[in-house]
């Protein structure tokens, strides 16, 4: 009950989903771009913004879209005369050079545009750049091969994947890899910020309405790339301050038998060697801290979604659903499975 | 229209069975290893180039059908991933730049009116490193060793800790190899259009299509090293453990793209600018009147050329560079707009000013218009970085690419094929193939590359090899799979045409558009001497003007008809006035072994096997010798 109430907030918010008059037929590719917002059914679309930056750059996309159309329009009309009334025998070719014609038609007037939207660009961009003052929160993010190590800046605890930030406040992210490249993308709250190695790289977040916002790696980062995704939950401030306060809190303790002996295998098994549970002696840090894992949005960065079946499979072996991962299949004897499963979904 | 093919009346029999003797190459299949002919070697090229362009295809059919619908399993990750870094190395380098520069050697020196290129045997050691490099890299992939960085091969994914095996070491070898025919080929055409003119060739009177290749070339010369000095770094990192890339000893992983990119813009434009050059060539001829603001037109040619090296940045606008560096790249990324957009004006005042003639060529000139537009306006909105960061490295600029490169160099690059074959082959082809092809290829590559602007805009990153159900991505997904069906059929039908006008087509007339550039004054196809009497030229369109026949025509002086020798004419840089005959190589083995020494060195380099690649190093400078060894003059 618990998780399906948690689930419902994690759906998109209903607003969109109410403007959504689904796909429109494929046929008329051309005609959907003029109603893009409306065939984006539940993307996690940059038409559709809910942060500030988003909205921002989704302002320039409809500016840009509009003079494009403009500028399109005319020069089918040329390239249409021409075809129309520039054919046949009796068409006379007309001599001359009109280097003028083709000077202001082809670099004058583009070039007022370019001016214009240059600047329109620069506002933008500087909006981009206006991030939050030093007392914001703030999330360390690092991308490993391939998932997100979460942690909040004077917090011990760390989580995975899923970033909860309050609504309607500008959030410092700061941007690190443990590897190769990675990028940091919320279609709806902000564009892309890179993780580079061996810098620090800064974004922020500022979400205009709760809910829960897809985000997915976007640089090219080998094997598993495509399965790089990530949660950003905005949340009301009282409800983050909660969030935040059980990130330094230890795991809850096992309260069946079933899940006390998932522990026991938990810690003494292989398990405990990668990752940690706050509160226990399973410390390692190769894989993602598992503190919080009953209440995660899904299994292996969006790979899989979270229910005992799909956790019992990964366990036994990621390398299925996710080949290459660094995780290598557990000889987890039949019986404990049960109890590491019921142990793992009760820490949330 | 009239033509110069014919033997001037007056000058006999006798230099066109010298001219002859001493040019043509005989039927053995020694000749056809040795042969130094630009025209063979453009050929060759055209095919080569067409055939890796079929694999890279085949591999993007993979891909698609991949993508067809969610999670679907007919490419494992790690096929998927080599698939997409060949499919991409391989257009970029092994067909986009090679199969241009075939066009550029097989028309070069016809349409400047001289025997051969600059450097004959060069021309052919150009061509047998092209062959052997595409060899080398796509004998990679059955063996599951292709590269897998993607064709960037950002590090530090592709170091040695994190992309371990043979795959990127093909990719930086492969690229240093290649890079050799690259720059050879520059060379050469450079010299060739600056010094081998006929005389009164002077600059203004020089074809747009001439001075695309020369801008191009000199991009070529400068933007190469960029790419080749990554490319040894790279390997020296992987190897050598040297650390110019490694963060942890003081390396910087930016570098690479740096060094990538300053290489990588102006090389859109090393693709982009000849097949804008084919258009410039092929539209006086079906407008019935020369192009409208040549001037301009080469301003454009050379500006673009210019500034395209300014703007390697904006390919790294996400990666956190300040933001005053961004405001400069995105400014000079949007300045880049106005010479595309001079010439495409000149394009559109040329046709609305002429008598257009539908043929094959042209369709494919107006669908080349219509996709590069479309191409452009999305080019110009990544230039503004805040709109760059939302889309970059997502499926929009996938489909702004792909409109650019598809549209902007394939289209002229059938309108080259359809436009041309009567002068390469001598066969004239089916209009009715020509057009069931355009319009397969047009509706498909438009159904295939739109609907990836919309999955860009709606959040789905590229270079992924599975997307999960249910994020509004499916359905576009599908549509552009069968898009790409569609334009497989389309280009199979232009292969289908091409060999039926090989076996079916009517011989084809000397000049059958009425083009007005000299390759139309001599026969279809060209003697092996290109012209028995290299023509004077006095204007811009040659071939409509009477003065370049008369040049030709009785009473030539022998000065122009070089019988005597291998010969062709030299002449100055700036007004092609004439200097002097000058003595052309005879064919040569020489070019196809020192082009496998090579291929010993880069082979042993892969394989750590340094002995043998210093043998092939030893191979390759004795033929170097042998082949630079003065001749003795005759006494």
């Amino acid at each position: 009950m618990e998780k399906a109430e948690r689930r419902a907030t994690m759906e998109p918010t209903s607003g969109r989903t109410g403007r959504s008059p689904g796909h429109a037929p494929a046929i008329v590719v051309l005609i959907a771009t003029l109603v893009l917002t409306g065939c984006a059914g539940d993307a996690p679309s940059a038409l559709d913004p809910a942060g500030y930056g988003a909205r921002r750059v989704e302002g320039l996309w409809w500016l840009l879209f509009w003079i494009s159309v403009a500028v399109f329009a005319e020069v089918l009309l040329l390239l249409g005369w021409a075809l129309l009334f520039r054919r046949g025998e009796r068409t006379k070719v007309r001599r001359g050079d009109p280097v003028r014609f083709v000077a202001v038609a082809g670099a004058g007037i583009p070039l007022i545009i370019l001016v214009t939207v240059y600047g329109l660009g620069l506002r933008e961009l500087a909006a981009l750049g206006d991030g939050p003052d030093d007392s914001a929160t703030t999330v360390d993010v690092t991308g490993h091969k391939w998932w997100w190590e979460v942690r909040y800046a004077g917090r011990f605890g760390a989580t995975a994947n899923e970033i909860h930030i309050p609504v309607g406040e500008r959030v410092r992210v700061r941007l690190r890899t443990a590897d190769v490249l990675h990028s940091f993308w919320v279609p709806e709250l902000m564009p892309k910020t890179d993780l580079i190695a061996g810098e620090t790289t800064e974004t922020w977040l500022h979400a205009e309405r709760s809910g829960s916002y897809r985000g997915q790696c976007a640089e090219y980062c080998g094997l598993q790339h495509a399965h790089m995704g990530l949660r950003v939950v905005a949340q009301p401030r009282a409800e983050f301050d909660a969030w935040l306060a059980k990130l330094d809190a230890p795991a809850p303790e096992p309260r069946t038998e079933a899940q006390r002996l998932g522990q026991v295998a938990f810690t003494q098994g292989t398990c405990a060697a990668c990752h940690t549970v706050r509160g226990t002696t399973a410390n390692g840090t190769v894989g993602p801290d598992l503190s919080d894992v009953g209440a995660r949005w899904s299994l292996g960065a969006g790979t899989l979604p979270n229910d005992p079946g799909h956790l019992g499979g990964w366990i036994a072996n990621a390398q299925v659903s996710k080949p290459g991962n660094a995780m290598p299949p557990q000889p987890v004897p039949a019986a404990q499975l049960p109890n590491l499963i019921t142990y793992l979904e009760s820490l949330r | 229209m009239s033509t110069v093919a014919e033997l001037p009346a007056g000058a006999g029999p006798a230099p066109a069975e010298q001219l002859a003797a001493r040019w043509e190459e005989p039927r053995t299949v020694r000749a056809w290893f040795t042969t130094v002919d630009h025209k063979r070697i453009g050929r060759r090229y055209l095919v080569t180039a067409s055939v890796f362009f079929g694999l890279a295809g085949v591999s993007a059919i993979l891909l698609r059908t991949q993508l067809a619908g969610p999670e679907a399993g007919l490419l494992s990750p790690q096929e998927y991933n080599q698939l997409f870094s060949m499919h991409g190395t391989a257009m970029i380098f092994l067909f986009a730049t090679p199969m241009l520069f075939g066009f550029g050697n097989f028309l070069v020196p016809l349409m400047i009116g001289a025997r051969d290129m600059a450097f004959p045997r060069l021309n052919a050691f150009g061509y047998w490193v092209f062959l052997f490099a595409g060899v080398f890299m796509w004998a990679s992939l059955p063996a599951g060793a292709a590269p897998n960085g993607g064709w960037f091969a950002y590090v530090p994914l592709t170091d040695e800790v994190n992309s371990p095996g043979l795959h990127l070491d093909v990719y930086t070898l492969g690229l240093l190899f290649l890079g050799i025919s690259t720059t050879a080929g520059a060379i050469n055409f450079i010299v060739t259009a600056l010094k081998l003119r006929a005389p009164g060739m002077s600059l203004n009177r020089v074809p747009i299509f001439v001075w695309a290749i020369v801008a191009t070339s000199f991009m070529v010369l400068f933007a190469l090293p960029a790419l080749n000095l990554d490319n040894g770094l790279l390997f020296l990192d992987r190897r050598f453990g040297t650390h110019f890339f490694d963060p942890e000893a003081g390396g910087n992983v930016l570098l690479w793209q740096h060094l990538f990119w300053i290489f990588g813009h102006p090389d859109v434009y090393i693709i982009v600018m000849p097949a804008l050059g084919i258009v410039s060539a092929v539209l006086p001829a079906f407008c019935r009147r020369g192009l409208v603001a040549y001037p301009l037109v080469v301003l454009g040619v050379v500006s673009i050329s210019i500034i395209s090296f300014g703007v390697w940045a904006h390919h790294m606008f996400a990666t956190g560079l300040p933001q005053l560096s961004l405001s400069f790249f995105s400014a000079a990324s949007s300045i880049i707009t106005i010479p595309s957009g001079l010439q495409l004006f000149a394009w559109l005042t040329t046709m609305l000013l002429g008598r257009l003639v539908m043929r094959a060529p042209l369709l494919f000139v107006i669908g080349f218009i219509v996709t590069f537009v479309i191409g452009g306006f999305t080019g110009a909105m990544f230039a503004l970085t805040a709109f760059d960061q939302q889309v970059t490295d997502s499926y929009f600029v996938v489909a702004h690419f792909h409109y650019v490169l598809f549209g902007g160099a394939v289209f002229p690059i059938l309108a080259a094929v359809y436009f041309w074959l009567p002068k390469i082959t001598g066969r004239m082809f089916s209009e009715r193939l020509a057009r069931w092809a355009f319009w397969l290829i047009f509706i498909g590559m438009n159904v295939t590359f739109f609907p990836m602007h919309l999955s860009g805009l709606f959040g789905m990153p590229r270079r992924v090899y599975t997307y999960p159900e249910g994020l509004g991505w499916d359905p576009w997904n599908l549509l552009a799979t069968l898009g790409s069906y569609i334009l497989a059929v389309g280009l199979l039908l232009v292969v289908v045409g091409v060999v039926h006008a090989l076996r079916r087509g009517k011989p084809a007339a000397d000049d059958p558009w009425g083009g007005d550039t000299l390759e139309w004054a001599t026969t279809s196809p060209p003697a092996p001497y290109n012209f028995p009497v290299l023509p004077e030229v006095h204007s811009l369109h040659p071939v409509w003007d009477p003065r370049t026949a008369e040049s030709v025509a009785a009473g030539a002086p022998e000065a122009r008809t070089l019988a005597e020798g291998r010969q062709t004419i030299r002449t100055s840089e700036l007004d092609a006035r004439y200097e002097q005959p000058i003595e052309m190589p005879e064919s040569s083995l020489r070019p196809l072994v020192a082009a496998t020494g090579l291929l010993v060195v880069f082979g042993g380099l892969l394989f750590d096997w340094y002995w043998v690649a210093a043998g092939g190093g030893l191979l390759l400078a004795l033929t170097m010798v042998g082949w630079l060894w003065p001749p003795a003059e005759p006494t």
